[in-house]
């Protein structure tokens, strides 16, 4: 069965997934992005694609970062915005998902960007939109539970592909909370898919998925035997409030295990850069003299962020 | 209609020899060369050399602003809009091949005028085909070349940099 991100002529009418995306798809949307990257730079930093376009944020879990970098995306598109504050909406007041969202297609809605804490949540909005013809209607995911968060995914190869070039000869561990971590996975999905020879997972057993080696990657436990010669490091946070139960002895053991130092940052190649999908636990997973180190790129993930968002939604907007 | 190709290279110098002698009837003029991508850059490339102009050379994108970005989408290609110089106050010599419908030109001034407002901007295209639907019309023209609506040029370049033409 199709995967209901795509539409009848295999283009791209949802965003839900990295997973099943072809490499060419994925690099098209990496290359519409470069051309947004410098949008920001002009004395109008906007197009107007998305003009007469209204844009819902539905942010049915937290998020400053993502939700605040899909809000100037669309706005850089000249779309309409409308956040909708779900905390203290209909659906707490116990409306169904799907009824918010067919009264919000009433509302002439054109996308939707939906992060949710059940995974699939956006999966399902799509399917339904596209089972009751509303498919004109698009959906973005912005991170559905532990599944995916694939605008992440597309701004971490962005970011990679700007300081390596190459995808082909590329090392790159993924190091901590994998087992919470939507990030990870989406990930995992686009390295492997744009052919990345190796994918490296570097966490405690306890926070390591199963089923890890099936999806091409290299598990380690030992950080310093995982980081050795590669050439980019993504860093995951260490998510306390997904944690229940006994998985770790507590933050600062985990540090002194998986936290990123200077002399384990050493081991990569002397031109690894250092990658964190935000917001990050200093101390935790990461040291401050690294994240603000002169090998970190984080912050610029931020805003090539803003540009892969732009390139995603208006290349679904067309389709 | 059965046209004939149109020698391209003869098209060519006669749109150069056009800018030049507007050049040289106003000597203190500094003009700025932006083509419009992708045709309109091969032009304005070979423009900068041969005119051999001191200013830098522009490429730019119609992309964000085409009118049919609702039935067609972004080009699976896209270029990007490369202007490195001030816009505001420049004198602009915007090149494109093929004048058409006018609506490229269109997308390509509302870019311009995202970067800041130019002083004035002319228009410069290798050939013009005829079927305007926009009061757009260019001050420099290598040849008047009509086309049936069905039909399209195809501007390639040679290995070499000379220019090569087709009719689709």
């Amino acid at each position: 069965m199709r995967h209901p991100q795509l539409n009848a002529q295999g283009e791209l009418q949802h965003l839900i997934t990295i997973e099943g995306l072809p490499r060419e798809m994925i690099l098209r949307i990496l290359d519409t992005a470069a051309s947004f990257v410098n949008v920001s730079d002009r004395e109008v930093k906007k197009v107007p694609l998305l003009r007469g376009k209204s844009v819902f944020n539905l942010f049915f879990e937290n998020s400053t970062r993502t939700r605040t970098t899909f809000e100037i995306a669309a706005k850089r598109l000249s779309a309409d915005v409308i956040n909708l504050d779900i905390n203290t909406s209909s659906t707490a007041k116990g409306e169904s998902l799907l009824d918010t969202i067919d009264n919000l297609s009433a509302m002439h809605a054109d996308m939707f960007v939906v992060r949710h804490h059940s995974s699939g949540a956006p999966y399902l909005i799509a399917e339904h939109l596209n089972r009751v013809g509303a498919s004109h209607v698009h959906v973005v995911n912005a991170g559905d539970g532990r599944h995916a968060h694939p605008t992440q995914g597309l701004l971490d190869m962005y970011t990679i592909r700007h300081h390596k070039r190459d995808f082909t000869q590329l090392k790159v561990a993924i190091v901590g909370d994998v087992l919470h971590s939507r990030v990870a996975r989406s990930d995992i999905h686009a390295l492997t898919t744009l052919g990345v020879p190796e994918v490296r997972v570097i966490a405690p057993y306890t926070l390591i998925p199963s089923g890890m080696e099936q999806m091409g990657v290299r598990v380690f436990t030992d950080m310093r035997a995982g980081l050795a010669d590669v050439d980019v490091i993504i860093m995951l946070r260490l998510q306390n409030e997904r944690m229940n139960g006994a998985l770790l002895p507590s933050a600062q053991e985990f540090f002194k295990h998986y936290g990123l130092t200077q002399d384990k940052l050493a081991l990569a190649r002397p031109d690894a850069i250092v990658m964190h999908p935000g917001p990050m636990n200093r101390g935790v997973e990461i040291d401050s003299t690294v994240a603000d180190g002169a090998q970190a790129v984080i912050l610029q993930q931020v805003t090539f962020g803003i540009a892969v968002r732009m390139a995603v939604m208006s290349i679904l907007a067309a389709n | 209609m059965n046209t004939p190709t149109p020698d391209v290279e003869s098209v060519y110098a006669a749109l150069r020899d056009a800018i030049a002698s507007a050049l040289a009837a106003e000597p203190e003029r500094r003009p700025h060369l932006i083509g419009i991508h992708s045709g309109g850059a091969w032009v304005a490339q070979r423009l900068h050399a041969d005119l051999a102009l001191p200013t830098p050379l522009g490429t730019l994108s119609s992309a964000f602003h085409r009118d049919d970005y609702g039935r067609r989408g972004l080009p699976a290609e896209m270029k990007s809009t490369e202007l490195p110089f001030e816009i505001k106050g420049a004198d602009i010599v915007l090149v494109d091949d093929i004048l058409f419908t006018g609506r490229t030109v269109r997308a390509a001034l509302n870019e311009l005028f995202d970067y800041g407002r130019p002083a004035r901007v002319e228009l410069a295209v290798l050939l013009d085909r005829g079927g305007r639907e926009l009061p757009i019309e260019a001050r420099y023209v290598g040849a008047a070349h009509p086309l049936a609506r069905e039909r399209a040029f195809a501007l390639s370049r040679t290995p070499d940099g000379r220019f090569s033409l087709s009719i689709e």
